[in-house]
């Protein structure tokens, strides 16, 4: 790594960073810390090392449905977002037309809106066509609100792809659907993985649009709310503690798969 | 059948909303021919070349591939592969992939793909590369990747768009032998789309050479050399002192112009009739003129004119001067030959040549 050759800025540069990172994770790293702990309350001095917490969680019924309901609609998000996102990025990429400026505007437009606003629109919208408080209906809402962040990806990529490929492989004899089957998508390959990953994670940690339309099926960021309520419990750190857990790994998978896009897919 | 050209451009027009790319196109390539389409950017010849292709519709007008109209059919229905300026080579796929896409395309077994690719693989002599990614090439062995792609399917033409823009000048010239070995041997029609006048000019039979959209001139090089048809293709191999003027006297032997400087005798020109009085333009190549100092006896064509620059790098040099009546020549000379005037910005000199060297431009 090269840093700046002035050794004294080089040095405050580095002092930024680290003390970023503690700001950033120093939360993170206390609720892991108390999810181990043995005490009730989170406070210094820390009591024994304890498991109790995960324990706990482990055989609450509650957290596993709001584990799966989550772990469901991420999966069907990402599904569904990169789908979305991969059709307005090629779109973008193949077409020009007359408002296209609009067109990318509103599709990027979703992760711009303040989640309250978002969620209400969406539980008003759903509950007139009856598709509120339902697995479905979370399933929606986070689907609008992730697909921009897979649109991003994927024309990313597309941006790095030479614009005569596609034509050459018409030209060579493939259809626009066999092209599309065995360039383009082939091409864009690493970033439809990054996107699914990016798109689970932010689906996995969506916390107020899921609030508001998830009704009795409740996702694990809601499920945590509902704890807070009633009684301040280190099961919440436990949880939380899994979900960095999750939420993280699914980043650093499509880090890594976004990182060498010129590696050969299988 | 064979006598029907291979390619056959009827009237073509193409139009890009208000603006026209292509002009009435309307020409016909031979079975066999190396074909170069020449010009500067923007003049029209990629239009050309993608339209016989099939990645843009004729606005007007036909192509007719061996004898059947083409207009409309899509690009991946017709058999004309192209290989492109940027090469397009597929970045995801080994070198062997890579020409075995087309056959992939075309549905041929599996085995057999693999054995036609390789064929193609070592007549272009880059077999031992076939497995290899296109990153881990050199330039001049991803052309011969893209060239064994566009061929694989054995086609009857191939279209190639500035292939050798991106080489360096010495891969250029041995890439240059390549091809137009590759054309003879196979013995399939190339139509090749330049802008360089030494690509063109070495390895095409005829070559077109075109302006805004418009064809200038279709010939064989030498003929073009010879008799540019008009003042732009006159300029655009070089030979750019064009004078206008009127045909005052036309002997057998000698025709005399009356221009705007003075009166200029020319060779007759066998091919071209023309009446006393009408208006003509000759070309006079930059490498036919010559200088001498002013008051210097001369018995054939001279003009006086003033020194604006010149141009002194490389094996000869190129004085820049402009007449009195403020028409610009350029007179292109070995560097011994200018030693014995003096060339100073400001400085007046004798510009002469022989009638013989005046080219009339019947075009104009």
């Amino acid at each position: 790594m090269t840093g700046n050759r002035n050794p004294l800025i080089n040095g405050l540069l580095k002092l930024h960073i680290t003390l970023c990172l503690i700001f950033i994770f120093t939360p993170i790293a206390g609720s892991f810390v108390f999810s181990l702990n043995s005490d009730r309350f989170p406070s210094l001095p820390l009591g024994s090392f304890s498991t109790e917490w995960y324990r706990l969680i482990w055989e609450d019924p509650l957290v596993w449905a709001g584990f799966f309901n989550t772990l469901l609609v991420g999966a069907c998000v990402a599904a569904i977002a990169t789908l979305l996102g991969f059709g307005g990025a090629y779109t973008d990429f193949r077409y020009k037309f007359f408002g296209k400026p609009v067109y990318l505007a509103l599709a990027l437009l979703p992760p711009t809106i303040p989640v309250v606003i978002m969620g209400l629109a969406m539980l008003a919208f759903l509950s007139r066509v009856s598709l509120s408080g339902n697995v479905i209906s979370v399933i929606i809402a986070h689907g609008v609100m992730c697909s921009p962040f897979a649109m991003a990806i994927i024309r990313l990529r597309l941006s790095q792809m030479d614009p005569d490929l596609e034509a050459a492989a018409w030209n060579l004899g493939g259809n626009e659907w066999v092209t599309m089957r065995h360039v383009i998508i082939p091409f864009t390959k690493p970033a439809i993985y990054a996107a699914l990953f990016i798109t689970m994670a932010v689906s996995f940690d969506e916390f107020a649009v899921a609030w508001f339309v998830s009704g009795l099926n409740e996702t694990l960021p809601v499920k945590v709310l509902g704890f807070l309520q009633g009684q301040v419990s280190p099961r919440i750190n436990a949880i939380g503690s899994l979900a960095f857990v999750s939420s993280i790994s699914f980043i650093v998978i499509a880090q890594i798969l976004m990182r060498n896009p010129e590696s050969k897919p299988s | 059948m064979l006598d029907t050209p291979i390619v056959h451009f009827d009237n073509v027009v193409k139009k890009f909303g208000s603006f026209t790319a292509v002009e009435k196109a309307d020409f016909q390539i031979a079975r066999g021919e190396f074909l170069a389409i020449m010009g500067s950017s923007g003049c029209g010849k990629t239009t050309t070349l993608r339209m016989l292709a099939g990645l843009e519709d004729p606005t007007e007008g036909n192509i007719l591939l061996d004898g059947k109209k083409i207009n409309g059919k899509p690009t991946w229905e017709r058999d004309t592969p192209m290989v492109w300026q940027s090469l397009a080579l597929f970045p995801f796929l080994t070198v062997q992939e890579n020409v075995e896409f087309s056959l992939k395309m075309r549905k041929v077994p599996k085995g057999e793909r693999r054995e036609r690719a390789r064929k193609w693989l070592d007549r272009l002599g880059i077999l031992e590369f076939a497995d290899r990614n296109i990153s881990q090439l050199s330039g001049g062995q991803r052309q011969r990747v893209a060239l064994a792609r566009s061929l694989v399917t054995e086609p009857k033409i191939l279209l190639l768009d500035e292939p050798l823009s991106a080489l360096d000048a010495h891969l250029k010239v041995r890439m240059q032998s390549v091809l137009s070995g590759l054309q003879k041997d196979l013995g399939i029609t190339f139509v090749y789309v330049t802008h360089s006048m030494s690509e063109a000019f070495s390895m095409a039979d005829r070559v077109v050479i075109m302006s805004r959209g418009k064809i200038e001139q279709i010939g064989t090089p030498e003929e073009i050399y010879r008799e540019p048809r008009n003042r732009f293709v006159a300029g655009f191999l070089g030979s750019s002192n064009v004078f206008d003027g009127r045909l005052k006297s036309s002997g057998n032997e000698v025709w005399q112009i009356e221009t705007e400087h003075s009166s200029f005798n020319l060779k007759a020109p066998s091919e071209v009739q023309k009446t006393d009085g009408s208006p003509v333009a000759f070309a006079v190549s930059s490498e036919n003129m010559s200088l001498a100092t002013i008051g210097t006896p001369w018995a054939g064509n001279s003009i006086e004119a003033t020194v604006v620059g010149g141009e002194f790098a490389g094996a000869s040099a190129t004085v820049f001067l402009e007449t009195d009546q403020g028409q610009e020549l350029k007179v292109q000379k070995g560097h011994d030959e200018l030693k014995t005037v003096d060339i100073r910005a400001g400085q007046k000199l004798l510009v002469h040549w022989l009638p013989e060297h005046c080219h009339v431009l019947p075009g104009e």
